[in-house]
């Protein structure tokens, strides 16, 4: 019972992790970059959906809509600011930029959002549903459900239209896709946009079960590069997967042997997964076709 | 004879020069005010503990500002920092308050881990350190002689006695678990708990902890509930506690929990929503019931300065404004006694309060060299929320 309550419960946890790192999946695959501030992009939806939904009263719908139009001009912005510039010296500073702009808007939001934890309220996290003795909200149903959508839509895409073979090229080779009349710019500038927008709608999930505050981005964007390099990072399939394992694992070692040993537990067994399969769970070793 | 007349006269004016600027200089010393110092939780998840401590600190001030100040005058004056529950930005913090802005006194917050790491700079630097919250009990028992830190609060040593008598007397309650941060304050409540729970011949159900941003404690709780546990005793800040409380309602699960007071520190009845309710926690003193005139001065003064407290409910969290009002009182009285706003006599002068007529209490001798602690398991009283108001159970 212990065991099965423990699966429930780290499934659900683990989904959220897995939501956050498709992001990371996504602009890796794109551009061989990855978008540090992807924890803030999760704050950024979650409060701009509690603003105009608990605090400026708009109705559910334009409260959801316009926060993701907003956190996809934020990942151009990003991408424009922080990446391209560096990407284009043949530098990783990159790394830093985007860290570091993350940190800048986590400070501009608490200065302007305010200092403490609010809670989001949603129909979907009130009255708890019973699964095998433990009540689960519906919320955290459809957070996993989300997130396998979009790895299915994001392999999809890939694999099967024009625009996302395009898309990968531009990462195998950029002169060549840009010959070849893609644009370039454009396609790393929309990851990015894509990408922030899997962050806000994962930060609007997961709000209802946690709390809006402007450093709740931290956490979760640590725990989801963490997912993201254990499944395999260019492997949407992969980094699901890998986040709801992760946060299965999480759970059973808390549940069985006790909530001391669950980050030295759960973390040595990533290192060993990492050692044994350096490209992750699901991922494979990047082919630079000439 | 003129040069003569001339050295006489140049003697005159500098001798008179030399009078007017001491008067000058004593005037502007009479003048300075003496700063005391506040690094606590301003933002973050125990914000409105800081702002707590700051309306406590300020009423007291304003009263000893009015009635002349200290040491022939001199008006106190709060200079604020923000520890954002950071023991290194605590330390930093009170470091620049020391250094830089050269506070005479300094309180401290609701967290533990910062009260801990400042602790050892105002031994070694000789300024009394007033806790006004953090309970861990090696805050004033750390051993340094001499010792600058005195404390206006729980000690988590009394409180976790307190907890487990009313569980035990409340709940019959005979394998309480524990759900305790994993941090410094936690594990000073883990030895305190279990020193408790062993004293009262019951044995526990299980030790579990949990990080401050933990979503989901289910896991923890099963633990407990599969080791059947009566009562769940909580040592948690406000949003920690309150992910416990979502966690607990999920499992349908309805022990009872008695808390530490950290809950009381944020916005606890809004994060864990109905659950809130359900927890029964200590404090050191409620506005609600009947009041002593020092209890009636305060709230009116409370409310004549902040609009948003109309009554008793709407000072939150009691404790914070509580404990500080009474701290900076009781650290006048002592830099009174001192004569002046050195560290070390202030420390003597601490030891030298004889009655205080306080807002929580009458203080008689409350602190001596063996003792640094104000408050002890007498003052203590349990409370819930009522919505949002904190209010005291029936005895």
């Amino acid at each position: 019972m212990l065991a099965v309550m423990a699966i429930i419960s780290g499934f659900g946890l683990g989904s959220m992790y897995g939501l956050l790192a498709l992001g990371f999946s996504l602009t890796y695959t794109v551009s061989n970059t990855v978008n540090f501030a992807q924890g803030s992009s999760m704050m950024l939806g979650a409060v701009l959906c509690y603003t105009f939904a608990v605090t400026m009263k708009w109705h559910m719908a334009s409260s959801i809509v316009l926060p993701l139009l907003l956190c996809a001009i934020w990942g151009v912005v990003v991408e424009r600011f922080t990446v391209r510039p560096f990407v284009r010296r043949g530098s990783s500073a990159w790394l830093m930029a985007t860290l570091a702009l993350g940190i800048v808007l986590e400070n501009a939001v608490l200065f302007t959002f305010g200092k403490e934890p609010r809670s989001l309220p949603s129909s979907l996290a009130a009255r708890p549903l019973s699964i095998a003795g433990l009540g689960v909200y519906p919320l955290q149903l459809l957070i996993p459900f989300m997130g396998l959508l979009m790895a299915l839509a994001l392999h999809l895409v890939f694999r099967c239209t024009l625009r996302g073979k395009a898309w990968l090229a531009v990462v195998q080779n950029p002169d060549a896709a840009q010959l070849m009349g893609i644009n370039v710019t454009g396609t790393i500038a929309v990851a990015y946009a894509v990408s922030s927008v899997f962050a806000g709608g994962a930060g609007m999930l997961i709000a209802p079960l946690f709390n809006v505050s402007s450093d709740m981005g931290t956490l979760f964007g640590i725990k989801a590069f963490a997912v993201a390099i254990l499944g395999g990072i260019t492997s949407a399939w992969g980094v699901m997967l890998a986040g709801c394992s992760y946060g299965i694992i999480e759970a059973l070692i808390t549940a069985l042997f006790g909530s001391p040993y669950t980050n030295v537990v759960t973390f040595t067994l990533v290192i060993i997964a990492l050692t044994c399969m350096p490209h992750g769970l699901f991922g494979r070793a990047g082919v630079k076709k000439v | 004879m003129v040069r003569a007349r001339a050295v006489r006269t140049v003697s005159f004016w500098c001798v008179a020069v030399s009078a007017l600027l001491g008067s000058l200089a004593a005037s502007v010393r009479a003048a300075e005010p003496i700063k005391v110092g506040m690094v606590a939780a301003l933002s973050g998840q125990s914000a409105k503990s800081g702002e707590g401590i700051t309306r406590g600190l300020t009423i007291a001030i304003d009263e000893i500002n009015a009635r002349g100040g200290l040491l022939g005058g001199r008006q106190l004056t709060l200079i604020r920092r923000d520890d954002e529950s950071n023991p290194s930005k605590g330390q930093i913090a009170a470091r620049e308050l020391i250094f830089k802005e050269g506070v005479a006194v300094l309180f401290g917050g609701i967290d533990s881990p910062v009260s801990l790491a400042i602790v050892p700079l105002a031994n070694k630097e000789k300024i009394p350190f007033m806790g006004v919250w953090a309970a861990a009990t090696p805050i004033t028992r750390n051993g340094a002689k001499p010792n600058f830190v005195f404390r206006v609060s729980a000690v988590d040593e009394l409180v976790d006695k307190a907890l487990v008598q009313y569980a035990v007397k409340k709940y019959a309650a005979k394998r309480p678990g524990m759900m305790l941060i994993n941090n410094p304050w936690g594990e000073s409540n883990e030895k305190g708990l279990t020193a408790a729970i062993a004293a009262a011949k019951i044995e526990t159900a299980g030790i579990e902890k949990f990080e401050a941003n933990d979503v989901d404690m289910v896991p923890q709780l099963s633990r407990l509930k599969a080791g059947q546990a009566d009562v769940i005793f909580l040592v948690a800040n406000a949003a920690p506690g309150a992910q416990m409380m979502k966690s607990l309602e999920r499992m349908e699960w309805t022990v009872p929990v008695v808390s530490h007071w950290g809950i009381s520190g944020g916005r606890f009845p809004e994060l864990a929503g109905k659950g809130a309710q359900h927890v029964e926690f200590i404090q050191t003193y409620s506005f609600f019931g009947p009041q002593s005139a020092v209890g009636q001065r305060v709230l009116a003064a409370l409310q004549d300065k902040y609009p948003d407290i109309k009554g008793p409910g709407d000072v939150t969290p009691p404790v914070g404004v509580a404990n500080a009002y009474d701290a900076m009182q009781l650290m006048a009285l002592a830099i009174a006694s001192a004569g002046s706003s050195d560290g070390d006599k202030i420390r003597q002068g601490l030891y030298a309060i004889e009655t205080y007529e306080g807002l929580i209490k009458t203080y008689h001798k409350p602190f001596s060299p063996e003792n640094h602690d104000a408050l002890n398991e007498n003052d203590y009283v349990m409370v819930h929320y009522v919505g949002e108001q904190i209010e005291p159970l029936a005895k």
